[in-house]
């Protein structure tokens, strides 16, 4: 697909380039580091192969599931003008940040054995759920992930032009009409992305899984691979499956760049969108129920969360806020580091795309590699990297920033190279002939196209920094702490109530966080 | 640009440690998490031997225990540290087949351990055994074995550690194969609709467990005294198994790297001694390797005593791992 006939600046090879290199060293770099340092070399038994049908299996069914719900969600939300609708938009960034635990217990006090609907339905004497197995794994997937594909199905729907509804609304086309010409390609060039970025989510799941799964069965490839490091110190192992992961982010990273169609709309005049079908009360009610739905889904985990901790949350011992200032103090770095990386790769991307496709794809996937890459590995192979030159404690911060800007990269480049190949496509030629050059041309032509994506992106890289624990723990060094890792830490102390206190901090701090950066991505109304 | 590059440098310049200024010996412990924060045993250690030492401790967590080994080999002769704090039994035998540990000069003779125990390399400081948890409001007749465990009614539910990832899950999965070396397949079969479900660390099992989600949880004998003792709750209970309880020993010991070895023995000292086994009952919630002057805190005594100690020789624990992992499997996963 090509995206601009823009030609490639010295600039663009350079930053594009030098952040494409990063992510392959962080992800097969690591492999590689961790396959050249094993003594032992294995292959994958029968029961590897069942654990990775179960990992497979779960993800396709819990990715699929949260894209069917997202849809109508999204649709609802930004058709709809009610009050509450931004609360909902700006809520739906926690639950995917959550920390495992904290997401385990949101999800039982909801669907437990005594959990809220057990409690309830034991009024009319029905037995309690017992939500443990396959169900399990898929609720709190869905429950994870929901919110993300409504947030970037709501910006597909922001980008088709105000003008096709219009014109729609002229000609007397009904509902499924719009739908079929209008929504259809839209929904084909963003729900292929969003999938496979769920699916990736899902298949490094480890400790939700298990909990949830109800016992072994429902054992992931991440957990055999924290199996192999660190009770087994099979290094050989942890690779093989780490491979195993890329490579089914591969197939599926393949399939999405050749089954997403890029939607051709004509650019438009940047006003606020309406509808002048999907008047009528039928419609009206649709909504309404799938909106209660989803954010009764949603918030009674998260209100459950807010009951336990509100109380804790005022007697936190000192050491939790010097942690809250350091996840911060990450969040907002990595979310930094993760916006350039995402704008560099996609100055690239678009450009390459014209006279070297099959690159720019390739580059694209690659992008998606940190999904499906274990944090136990990246964790391990950068500290083998690292520990022969530098003590890996006086740098855990750094290091923790920089990969989970790495992490938090997929998202931000689904967001921000649509929208930066639609800002070259429609405004870049209007720039050239203006005599517009570097950086003005970026400013004035391509950033006010670009903000909200990257407040959005931004937001997300930031909550999702928040809620990490990946390469913190091998890195961390006693008086540094980030917050999950103090929870993490309060809990194995028996301080269970006072871990529920910064559960809810670290919630509430992710939230605002992401509220923060995407209200500035929005801050001038009139540009979408 | 230029402003975001000077908060970069800036960022990365602040979180570089500075060397101390004093030029106090440092030694370094790597040790688990739990024992480093603020409600572990960690910082009254710290004050305690450097009151003494005439050195600076640094404390350092690595994860769990297994995580700590792994962070050793992963580190190698080059690592900087001078002792390893927070090892089990099941782990010493692996441990001391890297080459990494140095022989102790402790006798030994002044430890309070239900088993005899004799090791070159790994002296105890701290012991403990696994049990299942209850309510005892809500569970009027814990089951007083595997058996009867197997026999309670179908909703009573436990929720237990995976063996793969977590140290009480490996301790249970031992304990099994232990108390029923030829059943233990056939045990876990019968187990199986008991089990609500498998987590991957203690916390959260035990947060499933607080939260009434399940009516036990596999932890040790000793966690209700934190309840009693910390939060003036009686209402957790530890059933007392008749086939008896596995042990959990935990040690510490000597790098063969180290180059602070005189400090290293000097701590492996201050750890047998009074100034160090008094504050473990109630920071680290586990039974002192060498029982303290003035006894045991008060609740201590209100915990059960089982009536056999189970234990597999380190030596073995690795091969019984391997054959009981996948008897659990199997079983599990039907």
């Amino acid at each position: 697909m090509a995206y601009s006939t823009q030609p490639i600046k010295l600039i663009h090879l350079i930053f594009g380039s030098s952040a494409f290199a990063l992510l392959l060293l962080l992800t097969l770099g690591t492999v590689l580091v961790l396959w050249l340092n094993a003594d032992i070399k294995t292959t994958l038994s029968s029961s590897d192969w069942s654990i990775i049908r179960f990992t497979v299996s779960q993800a396709i069914v819990s990715a699929t599931i949260s894209v069917l719900i997202a849809i109508p969600t999204a649709r609802a939300l930004f058709f709809r003008n009610f009050k509450g609708r931004k609360f909902i938009l700006t809520i739906m960034g926690a639950p995917f940040i959550l920390p495992t635990i904290v997401a385990i217990l949101g999800i039982i006090a909801v669907w437990g054995r005594s959990g809220y609907i057990s409690e309830f339905i034991s009024n009319f004497n029905i037995n309690p759920l017992n939500i443990y197995g396959f169900t399990g794994v898929v609720l709190a997937h869905v429950f994870f992930n929901i919110p993300l594909a409504t947030r970037f199905i709501v910006q597909g729907w922001a980008a088709i032009p105000i003008e096709h509804f219009r014109l729609s609304a002229q000609l007397g086309i009904n509902t499924s009409g719009i739908s079929q010409h209008i929504e259809r390609p839209m929904l084909k060039s963003v729900i292929p992305g969003i999938f496979l970025i769920i699916f990736l989510l899902c298949i490094s799941s480890f400790a939700v899984a298990l909990a949830l799964g109800g016992g072994p069965k429902a054992t992931t490839i991440e957990l055999a691979i924290y199996q192999s490091l660190r009770f087994d110190f099979n290094f050989a192992k942890a690779a093989q499956l780490g491979i195993i992961q890329f490579s089914l982010c591969a197939i599926l990273g393949i399939m999405t760049v050749l089954f997403s169609k890029p939607v051709q709309f004509s650019s438009g005049l940047d006003i606020k969108i309406e509808r002048w079908d999907r008047t009528h009360f039928r419609y009206l009610l649709f909504d309404i129920f799938i909106l209660t739905f989803v954010c009764l889904f949603l918030f009674l985990p998260l209100l459950s969360i807010f009951i336990r901790g509100i109380i804790p949350i005022f007697s936190l011992p000192n050491t939790v806020w010097i942690a809250a200032f350091n996840s911060v103090l990450v969040a907002i770095v990595s979310s930094i580091i993760s916006i350039g990386m995402a704008i560099s790769m996609s100055g690239l991307i678009v450009r390459v795309s014209h006279k070297f496709p099959i690159t720019s794809q390739t580059i694209e996937i690659v992008s998606f590699l940190t999904l499906a890459a274990s944090p136990f590995i990246i964790g391990t192979g950068l500290f083998i990297l690292i520990f022969p030159y530098i003590s890996p404690f006086t740098i855990a911060l750094p290091i923790t920033a920089l990969v989970n800007a790495a992490m938090a990269l997929p998202f931000a480049l689904r967001m921000i190279l649509p929208a930066m190949a639609r800002a070259e496509k429609n405004y870049g030629k209007l720039a050239d002939s203006l005599g517009m050059t570097k950086f003005s041309r970026f400013r004035i032509a391509i950033w006010p196209r670009l903000r909200r994506p990257v407040g959005f992106s931004a937001g997300l890289a930031a909550a999702l920094s928040m809620g990490d624990l990946g390469v913190i723990t091998l890195f961390a060094p006693v008086d540094v702490a980030t917050l999950p890792l103090i929870m993490y830490r309060l809990m194995s102390s028996y301080q269970i109530s006072a871990a529920s206190g910064v559960a809810l901090l670290l919630v509430s701090l992710s939230i605002l966080l992401f509220w923060v950066f995407d209200r500035g991505g929005q801050l001038e109304h009139n540009i979408r | 640009m230029n402003k975001f590059i000077n908060f970069a440098a800036g960022f990365l310049l602040a979180s570089v440690t500075t060397a101390s200024a004093d030029d106090l010996p440092k030694l370094t412990i790597y040790t688990y998490d739990s024992f480093v924060s603020d409600w572990g045993p960690g910082p009254a250690i710290k004050k305690a031997f450097e009151k003494t030492c005439n050195c600076e401790l640094n404390l350092v967590g690595a994860g769990d225990g297994a995580a700590l080994l792994s962070r050793l080999q992963l580190e190698g002769i080059r690592t900087q540290a001078d002792i390893a704090l927070g090892l089990d039994t099941n782990l010493t035998a692996r441990a001391a087949s890297t080459g990494l540990f140095a022989n102790h000069n402790n006798s030994l003779k002044n430890l309070n351990l239900p088993i005899d125990w004799s090791d070159d390399l790994f002296i105890p400081y701290d012991w403990g055994y696994f049990a299942f948890i209850y309510d005892n409001i809500k569970v009027k007749n814990p089951p007083k074995s595997f058996q009867e465990l197997i026999m309670m009614p179908d909703d009573f539910k436990i929720v237990i550690q995976d063996p793969r990832s977590s140290t009480p899950g490996l301790g249970l999965l031992l304990w099994v194969k232990e108390a029923y070396p030829d059943r233990a397949a056939e045990i876990w079969e019968g187990l199986a609709p008991k089990i609500l479900t498998v987590t991957a660390g203690w916390s959260e099992a035990y947060g499933m467990f607080t939260e009434g989600e399940a009516d036990m949880v596999l932890s040790y004998t000793t966690s209700p005294a934190y309840h009693i003792i910390a939060e003036n709750d009686e209402t957790k209970s530890a059933a007392n198994f008749d086939e008896g309880h596995y042990m959990q020993i935990e040690v510490a010991a000597k790098l063969a790297s180290s180059k602070n070895p005189v400090l290293a023995d000097k701590f492996l000292e201050f750890m047998t001694s009074n100034d160090f086994q008094s504050i473990i009952p109630t920071t680290n919630w586990m039974y002192p390797a060498v029982l303290p002057k003035n006894g045991l805190p008060d609740g201590f005594e209100k915990l059960i005593s089982p009536s056999k100690s189970l234990l597999i020789p380190s030596g073995k624990a690795e091969n019984v791992r391997s054959e009981a992992l996948s008897e659990w499997l199997t079983a599990l996963s039907q």
